[in-house]
Parts: C-alpha cells; sequence; structure tokens
C-alpha cells in the first residue's frame, strides 16, 4: 500500500509526464484506467506501476477486471478514461511501437491446433516480421525451451496441456519483447506442469523481462515480486505478498477442525471480537483480534454449543487470507 | 487501390501461407471448394432437367379403328411419349394415374372415327396428372401441338380431295432458337452454377475463416502483433480469391465436357465480371465475420442471406420476371442477380459489355460498398 501512495503522489503533482525516469524506471504504468462496456464498469480508475524486470501478479476471482485490464495495457481494448503507459510509450498514442516491445499470451494459449508445432512458430515470427535468420535462431530457442526438440512436425492438437502452454509462451517472446503479459497462463494446466511454467517464467524474469501475470490461483501469487489484488474493477491492495501479509498483523488467525463448521461459522460470526470467517475445504479459518486468550475463548464457545472440535490452531495468513480480509465489508475502500 | 509499393511493404505472406497449410491440412474444404462444384454442375446439368421427354401414357380407345389408331401412333412417333398401356376399361384410368405408372391418358371416344370421316367435331379426351405443373402444362402443350397437326391433316387432306391441287397454310410456324438451340436446360445452368458456387466459395468460406479465428481466440494474439487490420483482411481472403478461381475454371471446363458449353464472349469480360463479383462476395463474408463471433453463426447468416436466396432469387433456377412483384425488388437487392446476366449474355450469347454494362455497373458500386462497409465494420472488431 506503501507503493499506491508514492504513485499517486507522483500521480497528483502532476510530473508524470515529464519525469523520464519514472517511465524508465517502470516498465508498466496505469493510470486511473477506466473501462464500462454499457453501464457496467469492468474497471474502474485503477492506477500501479509495474517496475522493469519484475514479476507482477494482477491477482483476483473470475471478472474482477483482470482480462480488461491487460486488454488496455495491450492496445485491444481503448480505455473509457485514464493512461497506459507501456514501455516508456503511450499505448493509445504509439500502438504499434507498443505491440513491438510486449508479448502476449492468452488463458486460451492461441496457437492453430490443426498447424504442426513448427508451422505455428513460423506463422508467429512471420507476423512479427522476423527475417529467415532470425526466425531459425528464435525456432531453436522456443523448442529448447519448451521441450519440443524432434517435435517440430507434431500437430499441435496432439501435444499435452502443458507442451502447449509452453508453445504458446514461446511464440508470444520470439520477437524477444522486454514485457510479457500473460493472461491466465496457467489455467487448466496440470501442477508439474504449472511449476515448471512458473520456472520458465523466473528464467525469463532474471534475463530482465518484465512479466505481468494475471491469476486467481493464490499459491501463484506468492511466486511474484509484487501482487495488485483486484475485486470489483477496483485495486483493493499492492504490495509484496510479504507486505500485503502485514494486514493481518494485528489479527490471529485460526484454523479450526470441528464436526459442522457451517453451524459452528455462523456461530462465531455472531461475536464482537470475530472479524471474519471463511471456509477452506473441510476446514474453516477465524480471524480475532489479538487477545492471549483467543484460541482458548473459541474452542469453549463452540462446546458450549454442542459443536465438537477436533483440531484447533493459529497458522500464518496465506494470501487467501488477505483477499478475503480485504476485500469483506469495511475493508473494500481500503484504497483511499 | 493500394500503392504498389505500399503492397509490397505489407506484411501479408505470413498469414497468406498459413491460411493455405490450414486448408491443405482439413483436405475436405479443399475438396468441397474445388470439386463439389464441378460435380453440383454434373449433377444438376443432368438431374435439373426442364425438358420433359418420354411421358409415359395410356390410351383408353373406345373406337378400336383405323382412323383412331393412326391418330394415336402420331403420339408415340415423337420422343415425348411413350406407349404405357393400351387400356380395355374405363376403371383402369384412374388406378394408373394414383400409382403414378403414368402422367396422362388419352380417351378416344367410340365415335371418333365416324365423326372425323363425316366432317364433324370429334371429341378427345386428355387426363393429366397435375402435380408437377410445370411438367403437366409442357405435356398439355405436346399434346395440343400433336393434335393441331392431325386436325391440319385431316382439313388438308379433305380441301385437296375436294378439288384443290394446291393447298397452303395461311401461317407457316418456322421457329429458330438462338443461343441454345437444343434447348438443354444444362446450358442456362452453367452460368447459374458459376454465380452460385462462387457466391457460396467466397461468402461462407471467408466469413468462416475469420469466424473460426474469433472462435478460438487466434484473432486476438494476431490483434496484439504488429499486423495491421488491412493485411489480416488481405491474407485471410486472397487464398479464398484463388481458390475460386480455380473452382470457377473447373466449372467452365465441366461445363464443357459434359454439356459441351464453350465461351462464346471474350475471356477478358468474362474475368472483369467475375472478379467484381468476387469482391462482393468477400465483402459479405468479411461483413458477416465482423458480426459473427462464431461459425455456427456466422454459417447461419451466410446461408440466409447469400446461399438461399442466390439460389432462389437470382433467376438461377427461376425466372425472375415470374415471380410475384414485392419479390422481384427482393431481387435487386441480390449481387448474383446482375452478375447472372451478365454471365450469361458473355458465355451463351457472346454479347459485348454494351448488352450488359448497366448490371455491370450495378455489380460494380454493390462491390465498392460491400467491401467499404465491411472494412468499416472489421476494423472496428479488429481495433
Amino acid at each position: 500500500m506503501r507503493m499506491i501512495k508514492s504513485i499517486n503522489n507522483v500521480r497528483e503533482d502532476g510530473i508524470v509526464e515529464e519525469q523520464s525516469v519514472y517511465r524508465d524506471e517502470y516498465a508498466v504504468i496505469a493510470e486511473r484506467l477506466t473501462k464500462k462496456f454499457g453501464k457496467f464498469v469492468a474497471v474502474d480508475g485503477i492506477s500501479f506501476a509495474v517496475k522493469k524486470g519484475e514479476i507482477f501478479g494482477f491477482l483476483g476471482p473470475n471478472g474482477a477486471g483482470k482480462s480488461t485490464t491487460i486488454r488496455m495495457l495491450c492496445g485491444i481494448l481503448t480505455p473509457t478514461k485514464g493512461k497506459a503507459i507501456v514501455g516508456g510509450l503511450d499505448v493509445s498514442i504509439y500502438p504499434d511501437a507498443v505491440r513491438r516491445r510486449i508479448g502476449y499470451m492468452s488463458q486460451k494459449f492461441s496457437l492453430y491446433q490443426d498447424l504442426t508445432v513448427e508451422q505455428n512458430i513460423e506463422f508467429y515470427g512471420g507476423i512479427y516480421g522476423l527475417g529467415k535468420n532470425q526466425l531459425k535462431e528464435r525456432k531453436e530457442w522456443v523448442l529448447e525451451m519448451a521441450g519440443l526438440k524432434g517435435k517440430e512436425k507434431t500437430l499441435t492438437h496432439s501435444l499435452s496441456g502443458g507442451w502447449k502452454q509452453r508453445l504458446a509462451l514461446g511464440c508470444s517472446m520470439l520477437h524477444e519483447p522486454p514485457i510479457l503479459f500473460l493472461d491466465e497462463p496457467t489455467a487448466g494446466v496440470d501442477p508439474v506442469s504449472r511449476r515448471s511454467f512458473w520456472d520458465l517464467i523466473y528464467q525469463l524474469s532474471s534475463g530482465g523481462v518484465t512479466v505481468f501475470v494475471t491469476t486467481h490461483y493464490m499459491d501463484e501469487a506468492e511466486h511474484c515480486n509484487t501482487i495488485g489484488l483486484i475485486y470489483g474493477g477496483k485495486i483493493v491492495a499492492i504490495g509484496s505478498p510479504m507486505q500485503l501479509k502485514h494486514n493481518l498483523d494485528q489479527y490471529s488467525i485460526f484454523e479450526v477442525t470441528c464436526d459442522r463448521p457451517v453451524d459452528a461459522m455462523e456461530l462465531l460470526r455472531g461475536l464482537d471480537w470475530v472479524i471474519e470467517t471463511s471456509i477452506f475445504g473441510s476446514v474453516f479459518h477465524v480471524s480475532t483480534h489479538k487477545h492471549k486468550e483467543t484460541s482458548i475463548m473459541i474452542k469453549r464457545y463452540l462446546e458450549k454449543n454442542g459443536i465438537v472440535v477436533h483440531k484447533l490452531e493459529t497458522i500464518i495468513p496465506s494470501l487467501e487470507d488477505v483477499f478475503i480480509h480485504l476485500i469483506s465489508g469495511e475493508n473494500v475502500g481500503i484504497q483511499q | 487501390m493500394i500503392h504498389i509499393k505500399q503492397a509490397m511493404s505489407l506484411n501479408v505472406m505470413p498469414i497468406v501461407k498459413k491460411e493455405f497449410r490450414q486448408i491443405k491440412r482439413d483436405k475436405r474444404i479443399l475438396g468441397v471448394l474445388l470439386f463439389i462444384p464441378s460435380l453440383l454442375l454434373v449433377m444438376f446439368g443432368y438431374a435439373l432437367n426442364f425438358d420433359v421427354k418420354n411421358t409415359p401414357m395410356a390410351v383408353y380407345d373406345e373406337d378400336r379403328s383405323i382412323v383412331s389408331r393412326s391418330f394415336l401412333e402420331k403420339f408415340f412417333v415423337t420422343e415425348h411419349f411413350n406407349l404405357y398401356k393400351q387400356l380395355e376399361n374405363k376403371k383402369e384410368i384412374d388406378e394408373l394415374l394414383d400409382g403414378e405408372m403414368v402422367r396422362v391418358v388419352l380417351v378416344v371416344p367410340h365415335d371418333f372415327s365416324k365423326k372425323i370421316q363425316r366432317g364433324e367435331e370429334a371429341r378427345i379426351q386428355v387426363i393429366v396428372d397435375g402435380s408437377n405443373s410445370n411438367a403437366a402444362s409442357i405435356t398439355l402443350g405436346y399434346v395440343n401441338t400433336i393434335i393441331q397437326q392431325y386436325s391440319l391433316n385431316v382439313i388438308s387432306e379433305a380441301i385437296i380431295k375436294s378439288g384443290r391441287r394446291q393447298f397452303q397454310l395461311p401461317v407457316d410456324f418456322r421457329p429458330r432458337i438462338l443461343y441454345n438451340p437444343e434447348l438443354r436446360s444444362a446450358k442456362f445452368l452453367v452460368p447459374g452454377l458459376i454465380a452460385f458456387i462462387l457466391m457460396v466459395t467466397t461468402v461462407i468460406s471467408t466469413s468462416l475463416s475469420i469466424a473460426r479465428e474469433r472462435e478460438l481466440g487466434t484473432i486476438e494474439q494476431i490483434m496484439i502483433s504488429p499486423v495491421k487490420p488491412i493485411e489480416l483482411i488481405l491474407g485471410k481472403t486472397l487464398p479464398y480469391v484463388l481458390i475460386s478461381v480455380v473452382a470457377t475454371i473447373a466449372i467452365l471446363f465441366a461445363g464443357y465436357i459434359f454439356f459441351g458449353v464453350t465461351i462464346k464472349g471474350s475471356i477478358f469480360l468474362l474475368s472483369l465480371v467475375t472478379f467484381i463479383f468476387l469482391v462482393t462476395g468477400l465483402g459479405m463474408g468479411l461483413l458477416i465475420s465482423s458480426l459473427a463471433e462464431t461459425q455456427q453463426l456466422a454459417f447461419m447468416i451466410a446461408a440466409i442471406t447469400s446461399l438461399l436466396p442466390t439460389f432462389i432469387l437470382s433467376g438461377f433456377i427461376f425466372p425472375i420476371r415470374n415471380m410475384p412483384i414485392v419479390i422481384q425488388g427482393i431481387t435487386y437487392l441480390l449481387p448474383a442477380r446482375y452478375f447472372l446476366v451478365a454471365l450469361r449474355a458473355i458465355i451463351l450469347k457472346g454479347a459485348g459489355i454494351e448488352a450488359f454494362w448497366e448490371q455491370v455497373l450495378y455489380l460494380t458500386i454493390y462491390a465498392i460498398l460491400m467491401l467499404g462497409i465491411s472494412s468499416l465494420k472489421m476494423k472496428k472488431v479488429l481495433a
């Protein structure tokens, strides 16, 4: 949240435009980006900045405005209001120049299923205007990176999800863009492939590529340098995973295993020292104001009401806890 | 028109190459686009025959005289009728007609020869199956002609017998049929089929190929690349222009081989008019794909707006002048209507541009409008 403040300050001073240092330091800058579809506000005046070379995770549930934002940053959607600066250039003024500097990969892995691996690479290389030698070189790079050596003539259709994903990533990196946008890149891919995909992202990032990635997987967000939490078209919080978790420093969080979790949550919600409850599969989390006796108080209260508590332990908050905390009730206004 | 230099610098080839690779991969599409047209021509050419020949006929001759027999013979020496059966009683008539064994029955009354010999009016009953009204009226025409001819013979014989050596008919009917002297339906169909098939290949294939990219999301990936909308549009349509040209040549060949249809007019004019029509079709295809986000929807719109009207309303099969006035008005909205007139003029009549310049003018206006509107629409989709 400290970050947001600093950007806001810069913006309010009106020196964003002039300060080239600011543009040099950041690969992606969104200033009060807004997108309305009729009366529906998909993205509501969001501002953030992504430092060069960092992995920026855009985290939020489906329909929060993640894809709309990424599409405005890439220049395929015109913002209703606000400005997007990518690679130091205003997207609405220099869309073509911006397009040459970015790579984009969507959750659909925009590959042609009826073409071979090689033909897909050739096509995407072609539309980015790669020369013959350059294409040959980059083709090798993609095949190497995606582990598709020897599968050049395989139909993309018959590749597994993980391979398709890596091939799509390779195709979006053919023109060696310094900034990479990934829209839900791991949707529908098995956990092992997800892991190795993130290894690739680390590799690219360590090579100096700025990665802007949207996801609704909380565990993936932990891999990012900076996370922007988006909910209902608004940024709820921005910071490193550690910083975000500090939000909950003043609270204790418990994981409760009991026989009737839904009833137990209902009961606890009525207590004034309980902040919130949320279900995580067969267990649920309770966050409370900090107090030595809290864990005993929860247990006693539940047992008094006839609920058998199997286990109750203090846990370190996950990003999911942070997220639920931030979007529940009065905390939504945290950006202001 | 795009300046040559500008055109050279357009990055169209990767898309064209990709499109051909996809078409090659899906051999069915290629087959549909290249061979089905010629197959359709052959099928339509033979099956869609308006000529009425060898109509099965039954006769019920109550008279059973030499006169009645010679009268009936006149029908079966032509290729129009085949004698199915000589009936023994009247009941059989209904059975044969109901069972579609025969289409027409002639009943010769018992006093036929007497009346002819006396010079009175003899009556013949003709019963026709009218369920296919077109064929029925043509059949009746033949019957009428044969009976008229017979009557004339009877009259002229009588007049000659009465002493006059020389006898001439007041009006002599000497038909000369132009352009399609054998009156074969196939000849008339070849130009129509070219129009129909070009409409199908251009409108349906372009709209489907773009809708597919929208459906799969690949178009988004292309939009994010530096490719310009004009490059994408050209890259997506050029392959289908080429295929349509090949298909047209194939139809002309098939028309020549199977039906002896030759191009009487100028090949240059034919290419020019066909090109304008192709552009119109591509414009329509683009317009549809700017509206439809799925292949299914694109196909439906294409079928309703191009395929069916071209088949039914363009004058391909059914003459426009026979349609109700309101429908005739609608036909003016079909590019194929104009194209067909020009095509028939060039292929069948060998006419020059002066015979159909109006059609070419309307078609050109249509093409420019279509291409303009669809490019604007498409740019909005792609921007």
